[in-house]
């Protein structure tokens, strides 16, 4: 479980968290939705330790963070940010593999071998795997690091926008990847979405974030309606129900 | 496989250097030929493959520290530091022994290099271009201090010496520093994969477990003491640092637990040769190291960014 | 902006009523000639450099690049060392000096042209590939002259080594004249084409897209800069960094990117530089330091402070 508490954040004086609590359980896939700047992609970086902590406190399963090691962070949750630019030629293979370097240390084993090998099949890029970064398209890129995310094989991943580069296809095979991986092997996912209609396919809880509080939380069918988004967008557009799903008339 | 290759070739180069010099080896009375080998072939040769393999490693850190592959030690302010750090105990005290000014000089790179980093951390990565411009400029500010203390105490000669980098004067006892340059670099294969990881940035290096600040630290001493030894014992020695590493990356990436040998390897064999050359073309006289890995090296790179770069690319 | 303009030209008046009156003695209408005549230089050197290396980052699309740093003076030490090596260095210094610079001019005319075209070529899209080229050009220049000089005999070498290094206090008056009316028709074709300039600033897709492709004002732009470069080089020889630092605190310091305000302004930035540095070293500090150090150590520093003050 992801137990968030009084957490506030500000940046030059701007609060861009204010006081939000939160408990994730375990297992399932929570999706964050909110207008830019509503305080989701901090919300991110604070539990995944990329930003230090101001007040309040942030506690995944025992461990506590800003208190607890490196290591044991990394195998207990990891992050993917949008900013996937990276200077280092390195191949498919190479990055994926160094999701393993928090159990392996540099040393790597036939474990971690074939856990490597097993990423890049499951998000279909074995063909890849020797290619370097910078000659992929954006949206192999993503995924290459979304298997780097998943080869650190940890309880949580916290994924910010990994949608962004993707089309239709590879989103929807994504989105059902994660939540394979929520039912199979009971990760939990946390994922800042913009597309709702995504959230409300995908997700089993919706998180609504508005300048930095929660707004609305619950499961997709009873929380996305006509009133929240004009509550947390300022937009108006309609709902349809859908064979028992929320969708929304852009 | 290639790897053998590349070790056997530099051997044999090594093992050429031994008879290359103005006095013939095999025309010498058998008796000289071991005290001159002991004395100044063997050091000499040592001496490049040791600067050539360790200031190619220390571009590859800093460049990986500064996710940037524009940086090297030796224009970025590292190197000038060093320098600055040698001239300062020159005239400060003249009379000390070689292992207090290289502690200085290994000092004040060291302070150098984090002003620059603490510098360019500042910097948006938007920009990318804006590093090695602070770089450039950051290692022009040093380097106008070294020559004006330098002019201001009639030294000018001197940093002359550091400044080019030569290894004519390289003899037995006058160049072991340079092995602790070389155990330094070594070093660096022990944590490869986490200055790969450094890399790929703050955030993947904190998500992977890394304490990012420590590795950085780390490899910012690496390629100060590497520096202020090259620059105590020869003299700044450019564009291996940068070189180097740029052709290794394009030719086999990034991932330095697979190319950290082959980096040495290329920058041993960079400087050998252009030490070779340096001795044989205007023979029986020498040109400087750096002038010939200026004219050898460019080339070199040039001919890797457009044709060589194309099969990576 | 018309605020810090003003400011900055009664600076400039200010930096060259003080290079012209200060610590004179003697014969007022001698020194004043004789001071004149340098002062004209210095502002000549001003106006060449930062006009080239504004317009030369306009048409490469960065903020880094000098024609310096990709290699142009190198390729001018390079080229210059080859000629004394081929004709002897006194058959090279017999040689009229206004022949002696036009020769230069148009050596360094054609260089860059090759150069230029070749790097830029290069790396039409790729940015990072043309940086590199040119840095490794210049060391690949610079190391051959080096070789160069190692060859040929001290003598000879002493006439390159007077030519490599910039020289703020003993400038070479006596081509005054030929080097304002170079920088006189250079200058005026750059202001004629600022509006083009503005368009090609935008990059090459806005700029394409507006009717401006950057291919078409290439060559003009290059040969006017060749043109201020060699007039510049030819007059004090070369600064590395001088260009670099007034294109960046000149886009520090004026908020705008109309070549209409960053040209004036780079030139009054230089001036300020060149005519305020040269004061203080040779007038009140008394100094012996070249004022290249000095430029470097001082300019290098305002650049970093405005640079991270800029980014706060």
């Amino acid at each position: 479980m992801i137990d968030i508490h009084n957490l506030s954040y500000q940046i030059a004086g701007q609060p861009v968290l204010r006081d939000v609590s939160l408990q994730l359980a375990k297992g399932g896939v929570v999706a964050m939705i909110g207008p830019n700047g509503a305080g989701k992609s901090t919300l991110l970086s604070l539990i995944a330790r990329l930003l230090p902590l101001q007040s309040g406190s942030i506690v995944v399963d025992d461990l506590q963070i800003g208190e607890a090691t490196d290591i044991e962070l990394a195998r207990t949750l990891a992050i993917l940010r949008q900013d996937l630019t990276v200077a280092s030629r390195l191949t498919v293979r190479d990055l994926v593999g160094f999701g393993r370097y928090p159990y392996h240390r540099g040393r790597p084993g036939a474990e971690d071998r074939e856990l490597i090998e097993a990423a890049l099949k499951l998000f279909d890029l074995a063909d890849l795997g020797d290619r370097q970064l910078d000659t992929l398209s954006g949206g192999q890129r993503q995924r290459a690091f979304v298997a780097m995310a998943y080869a650190q094989d940890t309880d949580y991943l916290l994924l910010d926008e990994p949608l962004n580069n993707l089309d239709i296809a590879a989103s929807r095979a994504l989105m059902e990847v994660l939540r394979d991986l929520t039912r199979q092997r009971g990760r939990t996912v946390v994922i800042v979405l913009h597309d709702i209609n995504y959230a409300a396919a995908y997700a089993d809880r919706i998180i609504a974030l508005k300048a930095g509080e929660v707004v609305a939380d619950g499961a997709p069918s009873t929380i996305v309606s006509d009133s929240l988004l004009q509550d947390v967008f300022q937009t108006r557009a309609k709902v349809k129900t859908v064979d028992g799903r929320p969708i929304v008339l852009v | 496989m290639s790897k053998w290759l590349c070790l056997i070739a530099l051997a044999a180069l090594a093992s050429v250097s031994l008879f290359v010099g103005v006095i013939d080896l095999l025309r010498v009375d058998p008796a000289e030929i071991w005290p001159l080998i002991r004395d100044s072939r063997f050091p000499r040769t040592v001496a490049t493959l040791l600067t050539g393999a360790s200031l190619a490693i220390a571009g590859q850190i800093m460049q990986l520290i500064a996710r940037n592959r524009f940086v090297e030690p030796m224009t970025s302010g590292t190197g000038q530091s060093a320098a600055l750090g040698v001239l300062l105990t020159a005239v400060l005290f003249p009379t000390a022994p070689i292992g207090l000014k290289m502690g200085l000089a290994s000092i004040t790179a060291l302070g150098g290099s984090v002003l620059f980093f603490s510098l360019i951390r500042r910097l948006p990565p938007t920009q990318p271009l804006l590093v090695p411009l602070v770089g450039l400029i950051y290692g022009g500010i040093v380097g106008a201090g070294v020559t004006y203390v330098a002019f201001q105490a009639d030294m000018l000669q001197f940093i002359e010496i550091w400044m080019n980098g030569e290894f004519s004067g390289t003899l037995r006892g006058r160049y072991e520093l340079l092995w602790l340059a070389g155990i330094a670099a070594a070093l660096t294969y022990l944590v490869a994969d986490q200055f790969s990881i450094i890399g790929l940035g703050e955030a993947v290096s904190i998500n992977l477990g890394l304490s990012y600040r420590q590795v950085v630290m780390l490899g910012l001493l690496m390629i100060s003491v590497v520096t202020a030894l090259t620059v105590v014992t020869v003299g700044i020695i450019p564009f291996v640092g940068l070189v180097v590493p740029n052709m290794v990356s394009l030719m086999a990436g990034d991932n330095l637990r697979r190319t950290l040998p082959i980096t040495a390897m290329a920058g041993a064999g960079l400087v050998l040769i252009a030490d070779l050359v340096g001795r044989l073309v205007i023979y029986p006289f020498e040109m400087p190291v750096g002038t010939v890995i200026g004219v050898v090296g460019a080339i070199a790179f040039l001919w890797l960014l457009y044709k060589g770069g194309r099969r990576a690319g | 902006m018309q605020v810090r303009i003003t400011l900055m030209v009664a600076a400039l008046v200010l930096c060259c009523l003080a290079y012209l009156s200060l610590g004179a003695r003697g014969d007022w209408s001698f020194v004043l000639a004789f001071r004149a005549s340098k002062l004209a230089a210095l502002l000549l050197v001003s106006f060449a450099l930062s006009w080239a290396t504004v317009i030369f980052q306009t048409i490469t699309g960065s903020r880094i690049l000098t024609p310096a740093i990709m290699g142009f003076d190198a390729l001018f030490l390079l080229l210059l060392s080859l000629l004394v090596w081929s004709i002897g260095g006194q058959a090279y210094q017999a040689l009229p000096v206004q022949g002696l610079m036009a020769a230069n001019a148009a050596l360094l005319c054609s260089a860059a042209l090759i150069l230029f075209k070749v790097v830029l070529r290069a790396g039409r899209d790729n940015m990072m590939q043309m940086i590199l080229t040119g840095v490794v050009l210049s060391v690949l220049f610079r190391s051959l002259t080096s070789y160069v000089l190692r060859v040929i005999d001290p003598n000879e070498y002493a006439v390159v080594q007077a030519a490599s290094f910039a020289r703020f206090s003993n400038i070479d008056t006596s081509l005054l004249t030929l080097a304002a009316g170079l920088s006189l028709v250079a200058g005026l074709g750059v202001w004629h084409l600022r509006h083009r300039l503005d368009v090609t600033s935008l990059g090459p897709v806005l700029s394409t897209s507006l009717g401006e492709p950057p291919q078409r004002l290439q060559w003009q732009v290059l040969i006017l800069i060749s043109i201020l470069v060699s007039v510049s080089t030819a007059l004090v020889g070369p600064v590395a960094f001088f260009g670099l630092l007034v294109t960046s605190l000149t886009y520090l310091i004026i908020p705008s990117s109309r070549h209409a305000d960053i040209l004036p302004a780079a030139a009054l930035i230089a001036g300020i530089i060149l005519v305020g540095g040269q004061t203080m070293m040779e007038r009140v500090l008394d100094l012996n330091t070249p004022l290249s150090v000095v430029v470097e150590f001082l300019g290098g520093l305002v650049f970093l402070f405005l640079l991270l003050r800029s980014l706060r």
